[in-house]
């Protein structure tokens, strides 16, 4: 899982493995004027930017457990503001709540300080295909 | 005489701001996460508002085919969306985005920039109903369609 590579996007933020829970990859990003909204907080897309990272690592990591080489498209992504993220360490964390042969749905959490308060969910569909060659 | 300091954010501007949108675009494109993707201003009228993000190697998400990653687009849209809401009030109210669903079409071609067009098509009192599309040239063929809402956290729109 920590092998997996994160795309230049990803590490130009920042965002990095911090460590597996339960087999679900946990990423991070530092806060950083690169990712400031308005004044004091995360910027919203930046923090659906981590979301969608973690979401996409879950499917790979649950791909990867059952030996599966797919190709993974995204179809959509809904998210969920709950609270406004402030200048410090944010977490995410998405979870496989559905990977058929086709299809794929992975919740996304994230959080800051105190892992029970999400500050953002995200829901996050996926087309599977088998991969080429 | 002095310059009054020009505020790096609409968040720092004084209560009579009077709400610009080319002057809060310039604000938006030079700081913070619109300032690092390197977002630009690219029209506007009532209700609707357009940026642009140029393509760039550092923004991308799948480096074997060098197609955008989507959290640049997610961001160009929440910016693109938010400045409509106030093309539509006619003055800055601050907001949150309370959520935000992207629909993606097809993939951006590499190497094309994108174009980022806001809209906001009912406002109540306190929430902000926004839709957009996310194109690299052809509205008709787009990229990405957005739909989502924002809440206004210190007084109202109407």
């Amino acid at each position: 899982m920590s092998h997996q590579n994160l795309p230049p996007y990803a590490e130009a933020l920042g965002i990095a493995m911090d460590h597996d829970e339960s087999g679900d990859p946990v990423l991070y990003v530092d806060f950083s004027d690169r990712i400031l909204g308005r004044p004091g907080f995360l910027h919203g897309g930046a923090l659906s930017g981590l979301m969608e990272m973690a979401g996409f690592a879950a499917l790979r990591a649950e791909l990867g457990r059952r030996g599966e080489e797919m190709r993974i498209k995204p179809v959509n992504i809904q998210v969920e503001f709950m609270r406004g993220g402030t200048e410090q360490r944010t977490f995410a964390m998405g979870k496989v709540t559905r990977a058929g042969r086709r299809v794929a749905l992975v919740n996304v959490e994230a959080w800051q300080d105190d892992r029970n308060k999400q500050i953002a969910l995200a829901q996050m569909k996926f087309l599977l295909s088998p991969a080429e060659g | 005489m002095t310059t009054p300091k020009e505020p790096t954010s609409l968040y720092d501007a004084p209560p009579d701001f009077v709400f610009d949108p080319s002057r809060m675009a310039s604000m938006m494109t030079r700081h913070g996460h619109g300032g690092w993707l390197g977002l630009k201003y690219r029209d506007h009228g009532e209700g609707w508002f357009e940026l642009e993000l140029p393509w760039r190697e550092e923004l991308v998400g799948m480096p074997e085919s060098g197609v955008l990653a989507s959290g640049p687009i997610i961001s160009m849209m929440d910016n693109a969306t938010s400045m409509a809401v106030w093309t539509r009030t006619g003055k800055f109210v601050p907001h949150a985005t309370l959520d935000l669903r992207v629909d993606y079409m097809r993939a951006a071609v590499p190497g094309r920039d994108l174009i980022g067009h806001g809209e906001c098509y009912k406002l109540t009192r306190t929430i902000a109903f926004i839709r957009g599309v996310a194109h690299d040239g052809d509205i008709d063929d787009p990229v990405a369609h957005v739909i989502g809402t924002f809440m206004a956290t210190h007084g109202t729109y109407l």
